[in-house]
């Protein structure tokens, strides 16, 4: 049924192919919600500006809503739905759940994978825009609570569960295999008094 | 959103061949803004043509010691890439404070160049807008322009460029590469972005049916020694409302080499030339650099409501220098 | 820590304790479907078009070229679409003929619908409604909202629109120090993260509505008004609710998608997009505040007068009383407030987390701060002097007021005893700073509501009530209630909500959600517990108490009944950029029983945030010259983010309502009263500067520090 404003596409999502005719302006995220009844990745804005729909693409955090489906075909696709360990929850996903890492929920798809990427590009050494010095001579920032605050801005929380997505984004890191334990320690021991 | 024709390329005179069949057609890279823009009925292509896997996806040094950035390098690999950070940090900040990490790993670097204005009007197709509607009108110079130029606009439209990536390239002289079914060319970034004049629709001066395909920047000691600083009204995730891309080089505490360039003030980054002659060769000091900040900002032509930008950039350029000059390692 | 987490005298304590969400692990895993997620065979998909003008007529829609559009099914407009009645009074109230669509050619506001385009896809709805002509017959509008403006007049809404005791002018006259001073605050969009969805279809000769609401008997009681429709003929279902905060109710994609499954006799979805919800999700109206305030020279309030303007559109009255606060906050011997309403262009507000409250505690809480300042007191001890002994209005007593206590322990946890009171003296490198302090308020209330419980015969239970979870924990917290109750564990309670078939009940509105159900389904479950142990047996089907507290509640005496708070914060500002950072923050509330910790720390916070996102950043801006939004999206309407909100705390003293079965007073919507003030009172402390107009933008703080050099 493939015409010149339509094509079939086999989209690779959780490690699981799909074959599909996808109207060209079908982005992912229509197709992830309304073709493949994946309703895991939310639309809070349709327009890059909410994070809400984050998705890992090849690895890497990405907005679903700006990312049209057929140019999506060849890559790796990961929802929320494929983050858990079978039954055994995702330890950013543990967090949230275990911290209260939100309220609502509709952001809450789109915090967790994000905050999965965002960490795996912290172990990678990249630096934010709150890095003091960004020379890679200077060395990895430590992920104190600001470098995560600034890292996970892309995702708004209308709630306002960020006090608590923060702790548990810093309680999740703390298990990644390339995070030192004492690059937490700092910074997300804050208090207010 | 209209229907649309997709093709992927997989190489330059490939992708440049479709393009200059059909001037309905756009190039897509990481689609963050020509997607939402298409969404909005801003953008209306009739075909795509998708050129994210053409191998343009590589930094790499020059013989002279700068830096070659292909088109399609992302603003989260060119970021995170040591060389840039090593010798262009600023350029690393300045990427670094545009918009969020997803779309950082989404976005080129071709893309942002060539990403349009976030002005509310033109991003509402039923209001006037030149850039949109050439004649239509600009209800911003009487409307709400509070986040628009103060430099080199003209009555015909005042809406400024949203890149801070492009406000680091402009201070540090880059280089625009592109490709036609003519052979190739470059432009010089300051040259790349055209004067408003009563033509705000045409952005840039790359020729039609041009594919950019890198950027070179030229060997720079001084930028070594640069900081990107952005205001915005929020903490992170916005616009600038006002941004400075510095870079100074102090010795006996005499200026001996500086790059100034303005971000969210003019249709296009700004460079501020006048403000690095004044500093050049003159006695580091907040005196001088609120003297070359005023020499720069003397042409600002502030609207009612956006005046206290030509107070940020005075203010920005004293401090960020300021604390450069602190830094300089003595 | 002062939190209730200490046990009752029930055998098995649930309440008080801190239990992760009943829903979480759905939500962390993307399981929990919200109103557009639940699939239907024969979807067809809706697409509302909106108005571009601001007043006027429509003139004709060029609807042919769009019916021949592929996949295009329906175009509804005001010549095809079915009668609906409007003239009929709701739960709260009449309608606002907003949601009623399609009934005439009257253009009352910019983004107006005009029509639904149906089509098999949503990419064929949205390109076919993009694609509709309409033409109009304009006529000129007024959308400038201004204090003075000569239309505005006093409206009472939910509450009398003037007080007024004693000569205010004679007691200012006399007062040692007065003050007076004007607040605004600008148009303020809810923007939950869910946009509003809807799916209708006709099952077997019933309407059934898979919707985003904040009540589903609500909804579905106007949707049978509205259509002419036996109540008990229509279902709504809303289960998992991405935020509402006073925008999700009735509103025009329910109806349009019901015309439209009518019509079409198959399922239609629509939802709408984040830029049709500043036009059709309703808002909070800008203010324009005048605060007098006269005082003796230790502070003792004289006079104090509180008048308020906001807006509303042509079409229907809505007001945002935010002088309401002060006729609870504080007495005096003259106590003048009024509400004002001015009729524009413009769509209606609504409700918005702590109408009234979030924009008049700015204003009342900003002028007690600079009262302070001039008579040289310290902002809390002025408070302190001025609690009132009974409503300084209606003169009835407090059911509890432990503001006070609120000040006392905050104050210690936040050092405010070490602060110095002059303004402008704390540096750090390129940032001043300053902390800042306001009193919060807001009605604790319950309103009647229907559950049921029901014994299962393998010892588990459910509880049946139509509430609504919109974030708040509602779900996990009436299986802590029912599990107390029963005197079961709260494993073994199921809880379903978010079904109007459940029966009538309170909408998650007004701080009054978890209170009302709590009543219901403690009463319900008390009395399941009493047969259990009477020995009833319990049948396959299960054994079934129905609870209805409208009688219990029209017993409760009179009373000023409120939840309290203590608001501080501390920020940082650069004057020589404008940026304004909130480097900390702690909230001290007295807001009855908290049923779960764990939830209700993140409410309050969630709150608090809401007062940093509404002091610094949240503003929708309108087009004089169009009338309409500029920059209606996420973008340029911002909202706090991550980099926004540093390490805030929030907290609660013991304030259990002796006259609530549970304690409970209502948590929802304290958290941003008086948020707000005490960020911009803060401003005031860290720069010496007031800014009376929120949000605190980084130009007016720029423009503030242009006017102090070239003065």
């Amino acid at each position: 049924m493939a015409s010149s404003t339509s094509s079939v596409i086999t989209l690779k999502i959780n490690g699981e192919k799909h074959t599909l005719p996808v109207d060209h302006r079908t982005t992912l995220l229509d197709a992830l919600r309304e073709r493949l009844d994946l309703t895991g990745t939310k639309k809070g804005c349709d327009q890059g500006q909410c994070g809400a729909c984050t998705v890992l693409l090849d690895g890497r955090r990405a907005v679903a809503c700006l990312q049209l489906a057929v140019a999506a075909e060849g890559r790796e696709i990961t929802t929320i739905e494929g983050v858990a360990d079978g039954e055994r929850l995702h330890p950013v996903q543990q967090a949230f759940l275990d911290l209260d890492g939100f309220q609502c929920g509709y952001c809450t798809p789109g915090q967790i994978c994000s905050a999965i990427g965002m960490i795996e590009e912290h172990a990678a050494g990249w630096p934010s825009a709150v890095t003091e010095d960004v020379r890679p001579e200077a060395g990895p920032p430590p992920l104190t609570a600001d470098e995560i605050r600034e890292r996970m801005s892309g995702n708004l929380c209308r709630c306002g569960a960020y006090v608590a997505i923060v702790e548990a984004v810093a309680r999740a890191a703390e298990t990644h295999p390339d995070e030192g334990h004492a690059t937490l320690a700092e910074g997300t021991k804050e208090t207010v008094a | 959103m209209r229907e649309f024709d997709y093709q992927r390329a997989h190489d330059v005179a490939g992708a440049v061949a479709l393009l200059d069949a059909d001037p309905d057609t756009r190039f897509l890279g990481g689609g963050t803004n020509l997607v939402d823009l298409m969404k909005t009925g801003v953008e209306r292509p009739a075909r795509l043509i998708d050129i994210r896997e053409l191998p343009l996806d590589r930094i790499e040094t020059t013989p002279e010691g700068g830096l070659r950035i292909g088109a399609t390098v992302t603003n989260g690999d060119l970021a995170a890439h040591p060389e840039v950070r090593r010798r262009y940090p600023a350029l690393a900040q300045a990427v670094l404070a545009g918009a969020s990490g997803q779309l950082r790993n989404m976005a080129t670097v071709g893309g942002n160049l060539l990403q349009r204005t976030r002005c509310g009007y033109f991003a509402d197709v039923s209001r006037p807008c030149n850039k949109r509607v050439p004649g239509s009108g600009c209800p911003a110079v009487a409307g709400e322009h509070r986040n628009h130029a103060i430099l080199g606009a003209s009555d015909h439209c005042v809406a400024v460029h949203a890149s801070d990536m492009a406000v680091a390239l402009t201070a540090f002289d880059a280089v625009v590469h592109f490709e036609t079914a003519d052979g190739p060319g470059d432009l010089p970034l300051t040259d790349f972005y055209l004067p408003v004049g009563d033509t705000p629709h045409r952005e840039t001066a790359l020729p039609a049916g041009a594919l950019i395909t890198g950027i070179t920047l030229p060997p720079a000691p001084v930028a070594a020694h640069s900081r990107y600083r952005k205001v915005r009204e929020r903490a992170s995730y916005a616009f600038a409302i006002g941004s400075l891309a510095a870079a100074l080089d102090i010795r006996d505490g005499v200026v001996r080499d500086v790059r100034l360039a303005f971000g969210a003030v003019a249709s296009r980054p700004w460079r501020a030339a006048a403000a690095e002659r004044v500093l050049t060769g003159a006695p580091a000091g907040p005196e001088t650099y609120a003297a070359a900040a005023d020499a720069e900002l003397a042409a600002a032509r502030p609207l009612p409501h956006n005046g206290y930008k030509v107070d940020l950039i005075r203010n920005l350029v004293v401090a960020v220098l300021t604390e450069l000059a602190e830094e300089t390692p003595r | 820590m002062t939190a209730v987490t200490t046990g009752t005298t029930a055998r098995t304590a649930s309440v008080g304790t801190g239990h992760t969400r009943v829903e979480g692990r759905d939500k962390v895993t993307g399981a929990a479907r919200y109103a557009a997620e639940v699939p239907f065979a024969d979807l067809a998909h809706g697409w509302l078009v909106l108005s571009t003008i601001a007043r006027g007529r429509i003139r004709a829609l060029d609807t042919d070229p769009v019916l021949a559009m592929p996949g295009v099914l329906a175009v509804l407009d005001h010549r095809n679409a079915p009668h609906l009645d409007t003239d009929y009074t709701g739960m709260l109230g009449k309608p606002d003929p907003t949601c009623a669509v399609f009934q005439h050619d009257r253009v009352p506001h910019l983004g107006w619908p005009v029509a639904l385009v149906v089509a098999e896809t949503s990419e064929q709805a949205r390109e076919a409604a993009e694609a509709l002509v309409v033409h109009y017959e304009q006529e000129p509008h007024d959308v400038e909202f201004t204090a003075d403006h000569p239309d505005a007049r006093p409206v009472d809404g939910h509450m009398p629109a003037v007080t007024e005791k004693g000569d205010l002018d004679a007691r200012l006259a006399s007062s040692a120090v007065v003050v007076d001073a004007e607040y605004t605050t600008p148009e303020e969009h809810h923007n939950p993260m869910e946009p509003h969805a809807a799916t209708a279809r006709w099952d077997d000769g019933r309407l059934e509505v898979i919707d985003s609401n904040q009540g589903v008997t609500w909804v579905a009681g106007e949707l049978a008004s509205l259509f002419s429709l036996d109540p008990a003929s229509v279902r709504v279902r809303s289960e998992h609710v991405g935020g509402g905060f006073g925008s999700k109710g009735v509103r025009a994609h329910q109806v349009a998608a019901v015309m439209a499954a009518t019509l079409l006799q198959r399922p239609v979805r629509v939802v709408l997009t984040r830029r049709q919800m500043f036009s059709l999700a309703g808002y909070r109206s800008p203010t324009a505040q005048r605060v007098r305030l006269g005082a003796d020279a230790d502070g003792r309030l004289r006079a104090l007068e509180h008048r308020s303007v906001s807006r509303t559109s042509t079409v229907h009255e809505f007001v945002e009383p935010s002088a309401g606060v002060a006729r609870v906050m504080y007495d005096a011997d003259a106590h003048h407030t009024a509400n004002h309403v001015v009729r524009l262009d413009v769509p209606t507000p609504t409700w918005m987390r702590a109408p009234g409250e979030a924009p008049g505690s700015f204003a009342l809480e900003a002028a007690l701060d600079e009262l302070a300042e001039k008579c040289g007191i310290d902002p809390i001890e002025l408070r302190l002097r001025n609690e009132p002994e009974t409503g300084p209005v209606s003169g009835l007593p407090f059911a509890g007021r432990n503001l006070a206590a609120c000040f006392r322990e905050g104050a210690r946890r936040f050092g405010w005893a070490d602060r110095d009171s002059r303004p402008g003296v704390r540096r750090e490198g390129r940032w001043l700073l300053g902390t800042g302090t306001a009193a919060a308020s807001f009605p604790a209330g319950a309103a009647p509501s229907t559950a049921t419980a029901t014994a299962h015969p393998d010892g588990t239970f459910t509880v049946r009530i139509s509430a609504a979870d919109i974030g708040t924990g509602a779900r996990t917290a009436l299986a802590l209630v029912a599990a107390d109750a029963l005197q079961v564990p709260p494993e073994r309670v199921r809880v379903r909500i978010g079904d109007s078939d459940f029966g009538p009940a309170m909408i998650a509105g007004g701080s009054m959600g978890t209170r009302s159900w709590s009543w219901a389904v403690k009463t319900a479950a008390g009395e399941l517990r009493e047969r259990l142990a009477l020995g009833a047996d319990i049948p396959v089907e299960g054994l079934t108490v129905r609870a209805d507290t409208t009688e219990a509640l029209g017993a409760l005496a009179p009373a000023e009944r409120h939840s309290f708070g203590a608001q501080f914060a501390e920020v940082a500002v650069d004057v020589t950029t404008g940026e304004v950072r909130v480097r900390r923050m702690l909230g001290i509330f007295a807001a009855g029983r908290i049923v779960n910790p764990l939830t209700a720390r993140n409410q309050f916070l969630g709150g608090m945030i809401w007062g940093i996102s509404m002091a610094l950043h949240e503003e929708a801006v309108r087009d004089r010259a169009s009338g309409g939004p500029v920059g209606a999206d996420l973008a340029g309407y911002h909202v706090a983010t991550h980099a926004d909100v540093p390490r805030i705390e929030a907290d609660w003293i013991d304030d259990t309502d002796p006259d609530d079965p549970v304690g409970i007073k209502g948590i929802g919507e304290i958290g941003v009263v008086g948020a707000a003030a005490a960020v911009a009172n803060a401003v005031w402390h860290a720069t010496g500067v007031r800014h009376r107009s929120l949000p605190i933008r980084p130009d007016r703080v720029l423009s503030a520090a242009a006017g102090a050099r070239d003065a």
